[in-house]
């Protein structure tokens, strides 16, 4: 017997990688970044769900008794706009615009990005070069000046909404997926599968993607944040969802003209954005820090 | 106890690091003594994750932000340098401390010549205007043996190869004339005969300087060879020190004669001869055993003798020798070791014949780097064919050529009648694909960290159809795990979960599990620990010896090669040097790159040490451009003239098996008895 069993003490191994392992998870729980953020995040996520069983006025229903003093009561806690809709329920339902619009263009700016990263990552050479310049120019593009010009012109809808903000933010995700992919690709076990005679498709989703997955997360958690200011700006500038839709954007707009009488009215929907959007920000900021290797 | 007549100019006391996260704290080294003399040379040896490196930097006093010391005192000089004020410390760094690291490009500023910093070191430390500081580097330059000092001070650092960059590493740390010269692990990046010649300088320069050295290394052979005392650590603990010869020559732990046993040497192959492994691994710091930490590791443990006490006394075996060993007196040291039973012999038919294969990469305009030309040889089945030489001999892209990772751009390589020099392996058909597998280099990315270990070993057997449904290949899985001796639940682990060893058995579980016939082995060992190395090395020779399966076995260690090879193929440069069977290339008639190769392995035997070292000048030329002559020509002690440097040198046959590139007539080529040879001299580079 010239070569002995590495079965003894790798029990022990095994148990403290175990931990190890528990501790990357506890570690986000620990982070009191992430959990303010996640708590955040989550409390606008279960708003929204629960809006229609919430016992709360419709976000269209006006209160015209309310018009003359729009400020907080015991009817109207949070007060109304300037045509007497209730603000909490248009804060809440318009809570489910957000969070449904912004996950769903960043899932799909994601889907496109990883894609073309994918691409110029691990092939390189001309196909890398086409991608790449391409990329060049859209983010050399003034990502507004694009919004407005796209929604202007096919007007706004959700669907819309989303393939702007796939066009503006495909390219720095590709940007990113390119960069962890040329890091990755020259790994040996990479050079295992191929030789195991795997396909190139195989070698991006199973052996290249799962080990972009925790930047590829954090940044996902980033982009949402941004695209609800997007959503934000485009509703300010009146190209978000049509009246009487609930709009985060569009209710600050709304009451611009009333500034100086009501500040309140600006400031609710302003810092229901603030929050959601620091909320992603934390929990991203936190993910980043306990998956740090 | 005898004490040392001269006081210790580095004393260690009782010694604890800690290093403190912010939820525990890791305990790295829990009590160390040990002292350096005034011009002595003193080793610290261990397997990585003992402590040495934090030792060193402790003496420093360069924990980091975690690293504390908890306990105990570093005298310097009489100085105690534990709780020494910031400004204190840096008038002793630099000045009578110096240290080399293992990295140079991480040492020096990419942004500052050399000159720039090289100056600093006077300036700083003894006042020199910066003319003199200059004269003073440039002295130092010359000393270490860097040509053409003017010059090279105007360099930045990376127009310097990593040879040449450790020499100004060193002549920085010694132009502060410094009393103790910290080197950790000084020579681990560079080829081996740069690394002869690093080491023979440090020699030369300590005695000029009367410098006292800690020597910090894992490699036994160049610990034995460059210093006067060995301190053995473990986890943390120095379980055994001695004077060099008695230490190598009558080591009394026995970790220290298992890392010796361990190591490869040049005097027997594997016929005569295997490597005795160390079984399980270095206990995590948390996971320290009660009494001695080698306790259980070790053949002659003995419960209530070794797992009693608290802590076993470090006592004395002998004038100057220590060891932490409860049974010391009772263990002697016998080599247990079998030979390899050999169960088929090698057959001369050919798995796989290489000829004539050459690849260039085209880098820009007209300029093209050779990875490799003319390559001929061939491997028959069952034979283990070892290439062997330097960085950028081409070895490695052979490699990728043979598996289809990379397409060779000339010549042939035939496998059962097929020839695939030019097929990629997305080219080639499936049986072509199982009939090649390959074992890499770095444990730590043979593995995909997102699945388990079981996984690639699962899509093999599944992909190339060798097992119908979940069960067989599950069943099959469990045998291959089996056969390089790990548990079957080790296929469920994620690669973090398992050690470098264990992550490198599943790569060979992987590469055996479609029945290859031609492994591709790239430096498999390499990154392991040597005790690891040990057991590895001598897995793949079993399985490869029951299954019959032809090796490719690249590598750098000529001590390796000569104990697993059949045949070796020296290469230089991109081109073949010699070719022959084990025994011709270690005997006496070879080339003269083999035979400075030959002579830069390092013995840890204390009758052999005096080999005669063959230093060659210069370093690798670049691939770019070659010369059309012998590509060794810049490097050779033995050169002719102009002729080696225009004309290709002819291929010498000296027996069937055996060829020798080179102008030098045959009869010239003899080295009489060079393996053990008594000549106390060290030939100068002609």
């Amino acid at each position: 017997m010239s070569v002995l069993t590495e079965q003894s003490g790798t029990e022990a191994r095994a148990a403290s990688a175990k931990i190890i392992k528990r501790r990357q998870w506890t570690r986000i729980l620990r982070s009191r970044t992430a959990m303010i953020g996640l708590f955040i995040v989550t409390f606008w996520v279960l708003a929204a769900l629960l809006a229609p069983i919430l016992p709360l006025y419709s976000p269209t229903e006006q209160d015209v008794m309310a018009m003359a003093d729009p400020t907080p009561s015991a009817t109207h806690w949070l007060g109304t706009d300037i045509l007497g809709r209730d603000q909490l329920s248009r804060l809440i339902f318009g809570a489910r615009t957000v969070l449904m619009v912004a996950p769903l263009s960043v899932a799909v700016a994601m889907i496109v990005g990883i894609t073309m990263g994918m691409l110029a990552g691990y092939y390189g050479g001309w196909i890398d070069a086409v991608i790449s310049r391409f990329s060049d120019v859209i983010l050399a593009f003034p990502v507004l000046v694009l919004y407005v010009i796209l929604i202007a012109n096919i007007g706004p809808s959700i669907i819309n909404i989303v393939i702007a903000t796939t066009i503006a933010s495909a390219p720095g995700i590709g940007r990113i997926t390119r960069g962890l992919v040329l890091g990755l690709k020259h790994q040996e076990y990479i050079a295992a599968a191929r030789l195991r005679g795997e396909s190139t498709l195989f070698i991006m989703l199973v052996e290249l993607l799962p080990n972009c997955r925790s930047m590829l997360i954090v940044d996902a958690c980033l982009r949402i944040g941004y695209t609800i200011i997007t959503i934000g700006i485009l509703g300010f500038l009146g190209l978000g969802l049509p009246p009487p839709n609930p709009d985060w954007g569009g209710m600050v707009k709304e009451s611009t003209t009333v500034l100086n009488v009501w500040p309140l009215m600006s400031l609710v929907p302003s810092f229901a954005i603030v929050s959601l959007v620091l909320g992603f920000n934390l929990l991203a900021d936190g993910l980043r820090e306990a998956w740090k290797p | 106890m005898t004490a040392a007549p001269i006081a210790p100019l580095l004393e260690v006391r009782d010694l604890r690091i800690e290093y403190r996260g912010k939820m525990e704290t890791i305990v790295a080294v829990p009590k160390l003594s040990f002292s350096v003399r005034p011009g002595e040379s003193y080793g610290l040896v261990g397997e990585s994750g003992c402590g040495k490196s934090t030792t060193a930097m402790a003496i420093m006093r360069y924990l980091g932000s975690t690293g504390v010391i908890a306990g105990g005192s570093i005298r310097l000089e009489g100085r105690e340098l534990v709780g020494a004020t910031q400004r204190q410390l840096r008038a002793i760094r630099g000045r009578r401390i110096a240290m080399v690291y293992q990295d140079p490009m991480g040492a020096l500023n990419p942004v500052k010549t050399i000159g720039a910093q090289l100056n600093e070191v006077p300036m700083l430390h003894l006042g020199s205007t910066r003319a003199e500081a200059t004269e003073m580097a440039a002295a130092m330059l010359k000393d270490v043996r860097l040509p053409d000092a003017g010059d090279m001070l105007k360099r930045y650092p990376h127009q310097l190869s990593g040879g040449q960059q450790q020499r100004v590493v060193i002549a920085m740390a010694l132009l502060g004339r410094p009393s103790l010269l910290l080197l950790d692990e000084p020579t681990t990046g560079l080829d081996v005969t740069v690394e002869a010649a690093v080491i023979d300088l440090i020699a030369e320069l300590r005695r000029r300087y009367r410098t006292s050295l800690l020597f910090i290394s894992h490699n036994l052979g160049l610990i034995a060879e460059s210093c006067d005392r060995v301190g053995i650590m473990y986890s943390g603990e120095m379980v055994e020190e001695a004077p060099t010869r008695n230490l190598f020559g009558k080591p009394r732990h026995p970790y220290t004669q298992g890392l010796i046993d361990c190591i490869p040497d040049i005097a027997s192959g594997k016929h005569t001869r295997t490597l005795a492994a160390i079984p399980g691994h270095i206990p995590l710091p948390g996971e320290r055993p009660p009494g001695c930490l080698f306790g259980p590791r070790c053949r002659d443990f003995r419960a209530g003798i070794c797992d009693s006490l608290p802590e076993i006394p470090l006592t004395a075996a002998g004038k100057d020798h220590l060891v932490r060993c409860g049974r010391w007196r009772e263990i002697d040291r016998a080599r247990t070791t079998l030979p390899l039973q050999m169960s088929g012999a090698v057959s001369p038919a050919g798995t796989i014949e290489i000829s004539d294969v050459g690849k260039l990469y085209h880098i820009g305009h007209r300029r093209t780097v050779t990875a490799n030309e003319g390559v001929t040889f061939a491997a028959g089945r069952a034979e283990i064919v070892a290439l062997v030489g330097e960085s950028g001999c081409g070895k490695s892209t052979l490699a990728r050529i043979v598996t289809g990772l990379d397409r060779a751009t000339s010549g042939e390589i035939r496998m059962a009648g097929e020839n695939i020099a030019e097929l990629a392996a997305s080219q080639r058909p499936r049986h072509m694909l199982q009939s090649i597998q390959m074992i890499f280099q770095n444990p730590d990315s043979t593995l995909n960290p997102s699945h388990s270990a079981g996984f690639s070993i699962r899509r093999s057997l599944k992909k190339f159809g060798l097992r119908k449904g979940r069960d067989a290949v599950e069943q099959r899985m469990r045998e291959l795990l089996e056969m390089v001796r790990l548990s079957p639940d080790f296929a469920a682990r994620k690669p973090d979960q398992l050690s470098g060893g264990q992550k490198q058995r599943i790569a060979i579980a992987r590469a055996f599990a479609i029945d290859p016939s031609l492994i591709v082995a790239d430096e498999p060992v390499s990154a392991l620990d040597v005790s690891v190395q040990a057991a590895v090395v001598t897995l793949l020779l079993d399985i490869q010896a029951s299954r019959h399966t032809t090796m490719l076995f690249i590598s750098h260690d000529l001590a390796l090669v000569r104990h697993v090879a059949d045949k070796v193929v020296v290469m230089y440069l991109g081109r073949i040097m010699e070719k022959g069977t084990v025994d011709e290339i270690f005997g006496d008639t070879t080339h003269p790159y083999t035979e400075a190769l030959i002579s830069a392995i390092r013995s840890t035997n204390p009758d052999e040490t005096s080999r005669t070292r063959i230093m060659l000048t210069g370093e690798t030329p670049s691939p770019v451009n070659v010369p059309p002559g012998c590509r060794f020509a810049s490097r050779c002690h033995r050169k002719l003239g102009a002729i080696c440097d225009t004309v290709p040198p002819p291929v010498q046959l000296v027996s069937d098996t055996h060829e020798i590139a080179c102008h030098i007539p045959i009869e010239d080529l003899q080295v009489p008895a060079k393996i053990v040879s008594p000549a106390p001299k060290v030939r100068e580079p002609s």
